[in-house]
């Protein structure tokens, strides 16, 4: 039997719709808190823009010589959401044809595009925390200030936090999901 | 030796005081308390119950601290039909109310020396209009409101003749008169204009306060110095054995000032008021005011015989009662005001006072409360059925009952209390948790500080049957009415910083990219940006001895708490400070040829030391390049 089951084939319109939360809510959030900032400050990442105190994290960041963030620096905020976009609408055929070896082809297509945006992110994260202005007026010899890419760090003055949003959790829920049936298909095959 | 010993003030204090006010560090005070500043001519607010001071407005005097009266923007604020006054005696305070309860939305202040009210928006902290009294002298009974905040009002304490009429101090009773003014308060914009003055007869027109929900339509004032006395006032102003409250139907007057009853005559008063959007202060002179004299407008105006040169005149939270305190009385009337309907209805007068009726005193009397103390001078309610009266000579606040009009306790004030308030106690819903005295005499209160002393300000706990002395503050300039309303009111509306893309100065930098430096003739405008932590330009060539300088700084921050200074060496000015998001404009005439280096004065960043520069002022027709900039370091070589 090479046809897909039928949760196999939910599974598909779940993982589309998980992925449509994408354009409504954000993937990711840094959150930052200083004595001096009580209320926090918190920043968070689109698939397709970054919001939130953005202009007051540049602010802060001139004195220790990072760049400023500009959502026009990010290329990733225009491929980012035509991938993941064909990558849905992939999902369409996949499911018309009910094939186990589309579905299979379609799950790996979704760990490629996660393991590069990954991969990408980390990449922002540590060029945007390493590559500081050498005139900077607040140097700190041998001080970086990458964030991380996920949990907790202590950058001088601030504290960061970095942890999926809204639309992360579905991301990675999707992913979770499209491992979880490929298994579950492949089991039945083999039965 | 002395074998025994009067009682001392310290034991007034017991039980669990400390606790009731004590405000742990981070947390937050319960009201927001305005207090006038009296002969400061500002605004300070206090937490409650913690007594701290959150803050000073600069409202009718001049504040170099923040450059209000001294920026380009605010000069306009303090002017008057006599050119920039730069100070005033402020006495009153009222919240703006919508149906007799406090709406938040704005603060009215009065000027006494200078007749003038303002407004102060609770949004911003910020005095955003003032408007000057023609007709007046010494403005007291201000600013008190009607219920919905339709008009606030002016009332006359020094009468004077109305117009500029050159005459004799002694034709007082023919030519002097007094005034109330009724000022009309848009319901959306909050801007006030002068809606029509009630001409009275020459006497000292002191405190007022409107009626609420029965009593809607009517006003109250209280008078003294109707013996017309222009001398000695002390002496000759009180012989007589009652004065009047004056009672005004406002609906009645709005009226007759409709059908045209009134006249117009020609009259000057300066109209200031501060525009957000372009942040700048413009003053208007109006030309004209509307004058009613009671004779045309009948049942307009009567007038209730009160004992001995009364202050207060308050009225209680359902309405009906009108509580006047003689200062010089033993005793507190009080007025019912259907009563007083009644009396007028059935005609029960005792003659008239210079055309306007006198209401027989027993038909318009609810009661008298019976050796209240010494000295009454202002009533404030709690809601719940209780009124607290102020007694200045016997130092103490009396609580009585306005059922039974019996008191029911005394708590002493440290020393001789003039004013008192319970947040919300002059509307319909007082919060009758605490009472605070404002005191006219501190002495031993405080550590002295010489001769003079700060004023003293006492908190009271009047939740429970007997009142409790928590704290005693120190206040700034003279405090005398103020008001408190719940934090929650207006916490969560305060703008923390203004939008910079909202900035509709004439003279804003939108980014550092367009400062600019701009000559024309001897006028020179400086188009300066201020961010952490350098301002743009910071080196300014090509100004000349003469030269009017106007440095519009523009702070660009868009964060909360990030104001930047702005002063400059030598200069016979204030300084600014610049919020967030504003252009403020200071100006600089040098008249000596030098080096000036200016600077960020509010200590913004880690790099605010850094956050300066320099103007070079060449002499009078040298020929110095007009040059300006930041970052440019020059080739050395072509230095001379």
């Amino acid at each position: 039997m090479k046809k897909l089951t039928k949760p196999g084939r939910i599974s598909i319109v779940t993982a589309m719709l998980f992925l449509g939360t994408l354009w409504l809510f954000p993937m990711w959030r840094i959150d930052l808190r200083a004595p001096q900032y009580p209320g926090g400050l918190s920043m968070q990442i689109w698939l397709n823009d970054i919001k939130g105190d953005v202009p007051i994290i540049n602010g802060l960041n001139h004195y220790i010589g990072m760049d400023e963030i500009n959502k026009e620096d990010f290329r990733e905020f225009i491929f980012l959401p035509i991938a993941m976009l064909l990558f849905i609408l992939l999902g369409i055929p996949v499911l018309i044809l009910k094939r186990k070896l589309y579905y299979y082809l379609w799950t790996a297509v979704f760990i490629c595009i996660a393991a590069f945006s990954f991969y990408d992110f980390y990449m922002w994260e540590y060029n945007y925390g390493h590559h500081l202005d050498p005139h900077a007026p607040i140097q700190v010899p041998g001080m970086s200030y990458q964030p991380p890419l996920f949990g907790y760090k202590k950058l001088l003055n601030f504290e960061v936090l970095s942890q999926p949003d809204v639309g992360g959790w579905f991301y990675i829920g999707t992913g979770i999901l499209l491992v979880s049936i490929t298994i579950y298909e492949w089991k039945k095959k083999v039965i | 030796m002395q074998s025994c010993k009067m009682k001392n003030t310290a034991s007034a204090v017991q039980g669990d005081a400390n606790s009731k006010v004590y405000v742990a560090p981070g947390k937050y005070d319960e009201y927001y308390n305005f207090v006038s500043g009296g002969f400061n001519g500002q605004v300070s607010v206090y937490g409650l119950p913690s007594g701290r001071l959150l803050k000073l407005i600069p409202v009718f005097s001049v504040f170099p601290e923040n450059g209000y009266g001294y920026s380009e923007e605010t000069k306009a604020m303090l002017n008057t039909t006599n050119g920039q006054i730069p100070w005033d005696d402020q006495h009153h305070l009222e919240l703006s109310q919508t149906n007799g309860e406090q709406d938040g939305r704005w603060l009215f202040a009065n000027a006494n020396n200078t007749p003038r009210v303002a407004r102060i928006d609770l949004s911003t902290f910020k005095t955003v209009e003032i408007l000057q009294m023609p007709n007046s002298a010494g403005n007291h009974s201000s600013p008190f409101i009607t219920e919905n905040t339709e008009y606030v009002v002016a009332g006359t304490r020094f009468s004077v003749p109305l117009g500029t009429e050159d005459v004799p101090i002694s034709s007082f009773k023919q030519n002097f008169h007094s005034t109330a003014s009724f000022i009309s308060v848009d319901k959306t914009s909050g801007n006030m204009a002068l809606a029509f003055q009630m001409v009275l007869p020459g006497m000292n027109l002191d405190l007022s306060h409107a009626g609420k929900g029965p009593s809607h339509d009517w006003f109250f004032f209280s008078s003294y110095n109707t013996e017309q006395a222009y001398t000695l006032l002390e002496v000759n102003a009180s012989q007589k054995d009652k004065d009047y409250i004056i009672a005004v139907n406002w609906k009645k007057a709005e009226e007759y000032a409709k059908a045209g009853k009134g006249k117009k005559v020609p009259a000057e008063y300066a109209h200031n008021t501060f525009d957000e959007s372009k942040q700048l202060a413009s003053s208007v002179i109006e030309h004209e005011v509307l004058l009613l004299d009671p004779k045309d407008c009948p049942d307009m105006i009567y007038m209730i015989p009160c004992p001995k040169s009364p202050h207060g005149c308050d009225l209680d939270p359902t309405g009906e009662y009108i509580v006047g305190s003689g200062k010089l009385a033993a005793l507190i009337p009080v007025f019912s005001f259907s009563k007083m309907i009644k009396a007028i209805g059935d005609k029960q007068f005792e003659g008239d006072f210079q055309g306007i009726p006198i209401i027989k005193y027993e038909a318009a009397l609810y009661g008298e409360v019976q050796k209240p103390g010494l000295g009454p001078l202002h009533t404030e309610f709690d809601g719940k059925g209780n009124a607290y009266t102020s007694m200045f000579l016997s130092s103490e606040v009396v609580k009585w009952s306005l059922k039974d009009l019996k008191v029911l306790d005394r708590a002493p004030t440290y020393y001789s209390v003039g004013h008192l308030m319970i947040p919300g106690g002059d509307t319909r819903k007082p919060g009758g948790k605490y009472l605070v005295a404002y005191n006219k005499i501190t002495k031993d209160r405080f550590l002295p500080t010489g001769p003079e002393l700060a004023q003293s300000a006492q908190l009271y706990d009047i939740s429970g049957d007997k009142m409790q002395l928590l704290l005693d503050f120190p206040t700034i300039g003279e405090p005398h009415y103020a008001q408190a309303l719940p934090a929650s009111l207006i916490q969560g509306k305060q703008v923390k910083f203004y939008d910079i893309n909202k900035n509709g100065n004439e003279f804003v930098t939108m980014g550092e990219k367009k400062a600019n430096v701009v000559r024309k003739g001897n006028r020179v405008d400086v188009y300066m940006t201020a961010i952490r932590s350098h301002l743009v330009p910071d080196n300014i060539e090509g100004v000349f001895v003469g030269d009017d300088v106007y440095f519009h700084v523009t702070n660009l921050e868009q964060d909360w708490d990030i104001p930047h200074g702005f002063a400059i060496k030598n200069n016979p000015n204030a300084e600014l400070l610049v919020m967030p998001g504003e252009t403020v404009t200071l100006k600089f005439s040098p008249q000596k040829q030098g080096i000036y280096p200016f600077y960020c004065t509010d200590f913004c960043s880690a790099l605010h030391q850094e956050m300066s520069g320099y103007l070079r002022v060449s002499p009078k027709g040298s020929n110095t390049p007009l040059k300006f900039g930041t970052g440019v370091v020059a080739d050395t070589s072509a230095q001379k």
